[in-house]
């Protein structure tokens, strides 16, 4: 089998993997990494959004091979080593951006790297633009309002 | 997923030489289609040769009058690039409204075109901007690179290396999402290139992306949505699914095409 090394949440991992494991199940089963969810299989959730050398990206729609010697941020990485929560996680949990909190790991991947990108370019994030980044992103709960709540209230405390 | 090895491609040579070792060798880019394909068992290739490491396919750069982007260049570097806002807006709009953004940092330009699915976008642009692909052997124009339902030009062992789009005087790009796929239900693409006016319709035909020849005779003479008097697609030609039968999707061609070029004045 295949050996595969990568940086998951700054250590370094490694693993011999069948070539086609996808890297949604190399997080969760081979290094238990459970935080990463999949939720439909068809790469239209979004709830296994992690980030590879920064960008988000579906992790079940990628092969754990094609990412060998990338940097792979996941939800588990986020929160500061002494548990402090990350911006983005603290805004969810003050306004209630989750109901049952599967789709949450995604939505948070997926949000801080939105933030990132609009600060980057200089893009003025409002509403109708988190509500558009979303697409990729599906909640069955919330009717993503305070989804979208969170992620406004987080881009003004997150620094790039 | 069916079981299957992985090759990681060096270079083009490489990969073009690993390609011609076996007939069922698939080519892995972005792997954005590819991958939820495999998951679904639709294909079984025994070897995945992955092409989305050679750096040098990754790039945006301006060649004179034309736009020159990498077969490896994702959707998210085209919809952001510079360049590509500066020179062909239509183009960076379209890049930026694929898929999702999780999508767009890892699917390609030259997947996208390789794979040819009639709901993609790409295909539209490379049709109405005139664009000349560029493969491990050969240029293609876009008008003989595709030819059908997932169908291209590409031999067996030949891989798209660069799109080269002809920047227009004006173009824009309008689809019809479908409510719940998001791939274009129907797309129109408008330029006006410096051999005339050009129209591609994605989404809709049952050969896939093509050109509105009637309306771009009808743009030369008037450039205005009254060019689309009188002109209607036939029903029968175009897809027709749960989502929407031939006639819908034939009066959608000219709603998109009319909303395009409202979208161009």
């Amino acid at each position: 089998m295949p050996k595969i090394t990568m940086t998951v949440n700054g250590q370094e991992r490694s693993a011999d993997i069948e070539a086609r494991t996808l890297l949604s199940s190399f997080l969760r089963e081979d290094l238990g990494l459970t935080g990463t969810h999949v939720g439909c299989d068809t790469s239209q959730c979004g709830a296994c959004v992690v980030h590879i050398d920064g960008q988000a990206v579906k992790s079940c729609a990628t092969l754990a091979l094609q990412n060998e010697g990338r940097e792979i941020t996941t939800i588990e990485g986020l929160a500061n080593p002494d548990g402090t929560l990350h911006p983005m996680q603290a805004a969810f949990h003050e306004n209630h951006g989750l109901q049952c909190g599967f789709c949450t790991p995604g939505m948070i991947m997926t949000a801080t790297d939105m933030i990132k990108r609009y600060q980057a370019s200089g893009a003025p994030l409002d509403e109708k633009a988190v509500r558009a980044e979303l697409e990729g992103n599906l909640c069955r709960c919330t009717g993503y309002q305070n989804i979208v709540k969170a992620i406004l209230a987080a881009s003004t405390q997150m620094t790039a | 997923m069916y079981s299957f090895d992985y090759y990681k491609a060096t270079s083009l040579t490489d990969a073009v030489q690993k390609l011609s070792q076996d007939d069922d060798t698939s080519l892995l880019a972005g792997g954005q289609t590819l991958i939820p394909t495999l998951k679904q068992r639709l294909a079984m290739p025994t070897t995945l040769v992955d092409i989305s490491r050679i750096d040098d396919l990754d790039f945006i750069r301006l060649d004179g009058d034309t736009l020159v982007i990498g077969a490896a260049t994702c959707h998210a570097t085209v919809a952001t690039s510079q360049t590509c806002i500066d020179h062909i807006p239509a183009l960076a709009n379209l890049a930026g409204h694929i898929g999702d953004p999780a999508v767009r940092h890892r699917g390609t330009l030259g997947g996208s075109v390789a794979n040819n699915d009639p709901s993609s976008d790409y295909p539209a642009a490379a049709l109405a901007l005139g664009a000349t692909i560029l493969t491990t052997t050969r240029e293609l124009s876009a008008d003989a690179f595709f030819t059908g339902l997932f169908e291209t030009a590409l031999e067996p062992n030949e891989i798209v290396r660069e799109v080269r789009f002809p920047k227009p005087s004006r173009a824009a790009y309008t689809k019809f999402p479908n409510p719940a796929s998001r791939y274009a239900m129907v797309g129109v693409f408008i330029a006006q290139t410096s051999t005339g006016p050009r129209v591609a319709v994605t989404g809709a035909s049952q050969a896939g992306v093509f050109r509105w020849t009637e309306l771009e005779t009808n743009l030369a003479q008037d450039w205005s949505t009254s060019a689309l008097n009188g002109l209607s697609l036939e029903g029968d030609t175009m897809l027709s699914d749960l989502h929407g039968d031939g006639d819908y999707r034939a009066h959608l061609v000219t709603v998109m095409a009319k909303r395009t070029l409202e979208a161009m004045a």
